[in-house]
């Protein structure tokens, strides 16, 4: 049989270069928005060095075998952060970089929000807030029916909390001791009418996981070193699920877009594109 | 009156038992009524593929669809005006966009599921589910048929939608005719009209077609159990050889099979035609069969309705409009 070996890159990325990779998706993000003309960089953008973490050390998968049956999974339940999805996927190989310029276009693989149908490597539809996790249990259900050692990721987003459909699914989880699945909440705090808890508040959030039998681990969403350890800690569960509550900056990496509510939904002009990719590159912190 | 009387769901509880059985990728998903649902029966059959979701119609659909992304074939159950109306956001977006191979066998269907009332009667639910792409809708008349009905679903790729009854039905259709996808059951062949049904509507128009019979209206009875894809071929032959066509649905008559063979017949063979089915209402409680009869879904309704349009035939009349 042939060696599997680990991801886009290989399983033993240094952190260095995985922050180098995430400053890559940031600027796949801001390009992939600016030429889509519409779109959402805030989430993306916090939720980067997660994705990073995930596709470029964390997760075995095969992009020359996106079918592979032992893959682990990664579903992106906050859908409308598919750019970053998106430049992952193509960062590893899914599909060529290139076509990253085709995001919302006619006639694109890349829709406004993820489609397994149309995009390789992209586990399951999604856009519909709330719906990703009971996806995830699905999934971790299956591998343990199907006897595979794979766990399942699912990305949510802090204002998607607030649809019951997120802790109809905590509750199955826990309640079928799904230990393969990992919630990982991007906590931006931040969400389209403004901040979450002014909106709906979700605190005291911890709490609420733990309540609902989940193991809950609070981490820097932005610390590599961290998201890795954190990740790592996670496969060592073998009792419950694990939620991972990762407090980031929404439009991370961006001075301009960082805590500012109103780039959940808006896409930079040519003007701003430029400033970012600037920053983003280094020439300016 | 031929066959045994037994409900469509109990049919559905029996052929998921020996699905079950054959393929050890079948897994069940109930969301609290699986006494209800007749799943109960699967469950105790073979435990570890059974899932209770508890109150929570949402995320089951959900959970059916991570299932069906790691190869299992989930059947999931509810009633259906939790299947279509709970929880359609989920069965839009998670399931039939990706066309995903999730069974969705619904029972209490229609206002025969008597007693709860309007709240838990299912009357639009085969619009709902018809308007979703990739969707197969599939409306068994009969406990014969549902065995069929399952066995196919499970067997086949992609998402399905199963309405089932509460109330024990009559077996009409024939055990040696095989269940297609997609074919309409050509029940009796007469030259004056033809009337078509689905689920339990089938019985009354068998027995309407046996009234007329009486009148000397000899009536087609064409079965549809398959509302989506329609049997287009078959509804415009017989519309040809008849000349008139009668519908009749436990739904309501908006966007129901009605409303699609309207739209067919309006597009290839305008013939006179009428719908019986639930006139844009809520029913109420009561037994099943006091509702029938309340909200017209008899066969004495069917013969009005052929009644009607064999005159506009005859007359080669279009029914007159009147406002209100």
């Amino acid at each position: 049989m042939r060696e599997r070996v680990a991801s886009g890159t290989t399983r033993r990325t240094g952190v260095a270069d995985l922050e180098r990779k995430a400053r890559i998706l940031r600027c796949h993000i801001i390009r992939m928005l600016c030429t889509a003309g519409s779109g959402h960089p805030g989430g993306a953008l916090s939720s980067a060095d997660i994705v990073a973490a995930l596709f470029f050390r964390h997760l075995k998968h095969h992009p020359s075998e996106p079918d592979w049956p032992d893959r682990d999974r990664f579903i992106l339940s906050k859908g409308h952060s598919a750019p970053l999805l998106y430049a992952a996927l193509a960062e590893c190989g899914y599909f060529p970089v290139a076509e990253l310029k085709t995001l919302r276009k006619i006639n694109s693989r890349l829709q406004g929000h993820p489609h397994m149908r149309k995009t390789p490597g992209v586990e399951a539809s999604t856009g519909s807030l709330g719906q990703g996790l009971s996806i995830g249990c699905g999934m971790a259900l299956g591998a343990r029916l199907n006897k595979r050692k794979y766990r399942v990721h699912v990305l949510l987003g802090d204002g998607e909390l607030q649809e019951g459909q997120i802790w109809e699914a905590a509750m199955f989880a826990s309640h079928y001791r799904l230990s393969n699945l990992v919630a990982i909440v991007d906590l931006n705090r931040l969400q389209v009418d403004g901040p979450t808890n002014r909106v709906m508040s979700l605190d005291p959030l911890p709490d609420k996981w733990k309540a609902f039998g989940w193991r809950c681990i609070i981490i820097n969403g932005h610390d590599m070193r961290q998201i890795l350890s954190t990740l790592a800690e996670a496969e060592q569960e073998h009792k419950r699920p694990v939620v991972i509550l990762a407090e980031t900056v929404k439009g991370k990496g961006v001075s301009f877009m960082e805590n500012q509510v109103d780039w959940h939904g808006r896409v930079p002009n040519a003007e701003e594109t430029a400033r970012a990719l600037d920053e983003l590159s280094g020439t300016r912190s | 009156m031929t066959g045994s009387v037994k409900s469509t769901r109990d049919a559905y509880g029996e052929a998921l038992v020996e699905v079950g059985a054959e393929n050890e990728d079948v897994v069940v998903l109930d969301a609290d009524v699986s006494k209800a649902t007749k799943t109960d029966g699967f469950a105790r059959a073979f435990p570890e593929r059974f899932f209770n979701c508890g109150c929570a119609e949402q995320n089951m659909m959900g959970i059916a669809a991570g299932l069906a992304l790691t190869g299992k074939v989930p059947f999931v159950s509810t009633f259906a005006v939790f299947a279509s109306c709970r929880a359609l956001d989920q069965v839009r977006n998670t399931i039939a966009y990706p066309k995903l191979n999730v069974k969705i066998a619904a029972t209490h269907a229609g206002i025969t599921m008597g007693a709860d009332g309007p709240s838990h009667q299912s009357i639009e639910d085969i619009a709902i589910m018809k308007a979703i792409p990739n969707m197969t809708v599939i409306v068994p008349a009969d406990a014969v048929e549902t065995g069929k009905v399952v066995r196919t679903a499970a067997a086949s790729d992609g998402p399905f939608y199963i309405r089932l009854g509460r109330v024990a039905v009559p077996s009409v259709t024939d055990v040696n005719q095989p269940f297609h996808v997609g074919r309409g059951v050509l029940m009796q062949r007469g030259g004056d009209v033809t009337i078509v049904a689905c689920g339990i509507m089938t019985v009354a128009a068998l027995e309407a077609a046996r009234s007329l019979g009486h009148k000397r209206i000899r009536a087609t009875v064409i079965h549809l159990p398959t509302v989506k894809p329609l049997d287009e071929e078959l509804i415009i032959l017989s519309a040809q050889e008849t000349g008139a066509m009668v519908v009749a649905e436990e739904h309501t008559v908006i966007g129901g099979l009605g409303s699609d063979i309207a739209r067919l017949l309006g597009r290839h063979i305008p013939v006179p035609f009428e719908q019986v089915g639930i006139m844009d209402t809520f029913a109420e409680s009561g037994e099943p069969w006091e509702l029938m009869e309340k909200y017209r879904l008899t066969s004495e309704e069917i013969v009005r309705a052929v009644e009607k349009v064999i005159e506009r035939k005859k007359r080669g009349l279009t029914p007159g409009y009147r406002s209100g």
